[in-house]
């Protein structure tokens, strides 16, 4: 848990959106994949906004719908503080006036638990039924009006894909009011609110919620697993009054979704799946689309541009000049960088990513990876962020807040940084592969950065302190996503991460331009010399290369083209550059999410890795030859 | 027995899942102590899958090697009121 969670400034938590007098904040809740966001774009139209929970990561999407704003929450299983998902969920939820909670009918055993703790919070609520016909479709029949009775709230069936009982919702929504809560619960709640100011942080208090607690003054109260297991069985019980289950053998859905997690089935069909994925970003992304957007448009247009006008209103040399739009000029290098090159290279995963997300194979990508991730300190999940590092290391350095805890996020960040080509540098590695060694070089090249990957990931298991979290999810069914809410979560993610991280990128170009202008950059390359020539046995204008591989991956291996270098020499120079420093501008994200002395250890750790492991190939490769 | 030991496809019911959190989120998925589960199965090279009416999850070895419990045969789950009850 973060430290964050305890630092609340105010009793409640900081407020995610300013909310108008007399307005009423309707909060939409509910499991993750159950719709949540169709209900969301539905409700509120056009004019959303979305940003950071203050002091989280996690996005907030607000919208007008009326009166009254409509907040989105991030899909939880349950309401407490056991990830960041969960922490803003639950401060927007406390401080709702009304609930929607969005269900899947297929999986009620599950968000019914979600639904009951709602209720025990005896906030005004209607539910969706959503998924009504997939329930239909699989010989589950739900009695809604039953479940309306037994809940004690309004119970609307729903198909939000097809935005069917979306009207439905929004008339119920005057009906709403609290459910039919455990006696025996509220009691408990009612003793409590002389101390806790609302009911749904007082059942937070019970259900043990250190952070609630705090907030108040108050001891936790460890009722958790009487509470739970309570729930639990109404849920079961309601369940079991209100569905009506057809017998019949596992549909074909379910069979598929079993046959991807074993590895005779699974390990091809994620060979292809990562092999399309491959093609889309790797080739037509990051090599034809990037080729006009960056090298066309930006370099070829927009930067002649900006020198031409920079240049008229300082003049065009003397340091200022360089600094804003010289070779690592903060409106050229860092505007052509983000725009010619992260934007459709971030569009293009996200874009993907959703889809793998929204299809339900995500997860199981997951679970056949969790085997091969637990010998390297980690868990199936992290294969997430894995994939993503082959874009870019900076977005996928962020997305490392979904994995259990911070050792976690040690190792994965270090392995990233170390060991995983991103996109930008990928690109002119398999170029360069290809012109100079062929096939036996490329499986050579592959295999040593397996190895050291496997390497570098069982040795931070064993030295990294604390404690690896296990695996435990939930498999979704397989559904063909939605194009919209695809793209809706693309352009989302894309926006957010433009948000957080362009000032890094500006900023690293800043400090090169430092560098370069105030003569260190060149210094540097001269005290490299040695290193490259005498160690790596590489000629030494490979040193620049290497300088330039702090500013850009891509720009370090770029450098390597024109040295003439081939056979062995190729692979040591990739090996090396691979493993040297990450760029600018995830060292500043790595400082930001890891800490100082985390982002100094990659950093320093990299450059001594790079070289050790590079001189030993040359070495090796000299011995053979 | 463990999680980690059941055979393939058995029914079983979950005894005791020992750590806090992995506890509280099993019983949210709806696999509680005393809970029977329909289907188990010890994935090849990876987690553990248990499938309980539509719901499915995956429990890493690890921890499928902390969780104890019995098998179940006759048992008929169908989110009957009693079920949740037995610990």
């Amino acid at each position: 848990m973060s430290a964050r969670n305890a630092t609340a400034p105010s009793c409640h938590g900081p407020a995610a959106v300013a909310v108008p007098a007399g307005a009423k904040k309707i909060v939409l809740v509910g499991n993750p994949n159950v719709g949540k966001s169709l209900f969301f774009n539905a409700f509120t139209g056009l004019y959303v906004d979305v940003s950071n929970y203050p002091g989280t990561t996690v996005a907030v999407s607000s919208g007008r719908m009326g009166d009254d704003v409509v907040l989105d929450t991030p899909g939880i299983y349950g309401v407490s503080s056991f990830n960041d998902e969960e922490t803003v969920a639950r401060d927007i939820v406390i401080e709702a006036d009304l609930v929607v909670n969005v269900v899947d009918a297929v999986h009620l055993e599950r968000d019914l638990f979600l639904t009951y703790q709602l209720v025990d919070m005896g906030l005004p609520m209607v539910v969706a039924l959503n998924m009504f016909d997939e329930a239909e479709a699989r010989g589950l029949r739900v009695d809604h009006q039953e479940l309306s009775r037994l809940l004690g709230v309004p119970v609307v069936p729903t198909v939000a894909v097809s935005k069917t009982g979306f009207d439905e919702v929004r008339r119920a929504l005057p009906d709403a009011r609290s459910g039919a809560s455990d006696p025996v619960l509220q009691d408990l709640i009612v003793g409590l609110l002389d101390r806790v100011d609302s009911r749904p942080e007082a059942l937070l208090v019970l259900e043990g919620d250190p952070f609630v607690a705090a907030r108040h003054g108050v001891e936790p109260l460890g009722m958790r697993d009487e509470i739970y297991l309570a729930r639990r069985r109404r849920v079961n019980d309601l369940v079991a009054r209100v569905v009506e289950r057809r017998e019949g053998g596992l549909d074909l859905r379910t069979r598929l979704g079993h046959a991807l997690l074993r590895p005779l089935i699974g390990v091809p069909v994620l060979a292809v799946v990562l092999f399309v994925m491959y093609e889309i970003i790797g080739v037509l992304v990051a090599q034809v689309i990037v080729g006009f957007t960056e090298g066309t448009i930006m370099q070829g247009h927009v930067e002649p541009l900006i020198r031409e006008v920079v240049g008229a209103v300082v003049g065009s040399s003397g340091p200022l000049y360089e600094l804003i739009a010289g070779e690592f000029g903060v409106l050229t290098l860092s505007l052509t960088y983000i725009v010619g090159l992260l934007l459709p290279l971030v569009v293009a995963f996200y874009l993907l990513m959703s889809v793998l997300e929204d299809s339900g194979y995500l997860p199981r990508i997951a679970a056949l990876a969790d085997r091969v991730m637990t010998a390297v300190g980690l868990n199936g999940r992290a294969v997430i962020p894995m994939i993503l590092g082959f874009g870019c290391i900076t977005m996928a350095t962020i997305t490392t807040r979904i994995l259990g805890n911070e050792r976690e996020r040690k190792i994965a960040t270090a392995l990233m940084a170390f060991a995983i080509p991103c996109s930008a540098q990928l690109g002119v590695i398999t170029g360069l592969l290809a012109a100079t060694g062929g096939f036996t070089l490329t499986i050579a090249y592959v295999v040593i950065m397996v190895v050291i990957f496997g390497l570098l990931g069982v040795a931070m298991a064993r030295y990294v302190p604390g404690e690896s979290t296990d695996l435990l999810i939930d498999l979704p069914p397989l559904r063909v996503p939605q194009p919209k809410n695809v793209a809706t979560k693309t352009y989302r993610k894309t926006i957010m991460f433009l948000r957080e991280v362009s000032l890094y990128f500006v900023a690293g170009s800043l400090l090169l331009g430092v560098l370069q202008v105030t003569g260190a950059l060149t210094a540097a390359q001269q005290w490299l010399a040695p290193l490259t020539v005498g160690w790596l046995r590489l000629p030494k204008e490979a040193a620049t290369a290497f300088i330039m591989g702090f500013v850009r991956r891509d720009f370090g291996a770029a450098g390597l083209y024109g040295l003439g270098l081939s056979g062995a020499d190729v692979l040591v120079a990739l090996v090396t550059i691979t493993l040297f420093v990450p760029c600018i501008a995830s060292v500043l994200v790595i400082t930001k999410e890891r800490g100082r002395s985390f982002a100094a250890f990659t950093w320093v750790g990299s450059i001594v890795l790079a070289f050790l492991i590079g001189g030993i190939l040359a070495h090796v490769a000299g011995w053979l030859a | 027995m463990t999680l980690l030991e059941a055979r393939k496809g058995s029914r079983i019911r979950i005894l005791q899942i020992p750590d806090d959190r992995a506890r509280a989120q099993c019983i949210r998925f709806g696999i509680g102590e005393g809970t029977v589960v329909d289907w188990t199965e010890p994935l090849t090279v990876g987690p553990v899958l248990v499938r309980q009416a539509n719901q499915e999850i995956c429990l890493g070895r690890s921890l499928a090697a902390r969780i104890l419990v019995e098998e179940a045969p006759g048992e008929r789950h169908d989110a009957s009121p009693s079920h949740g009850a037995r610990a």
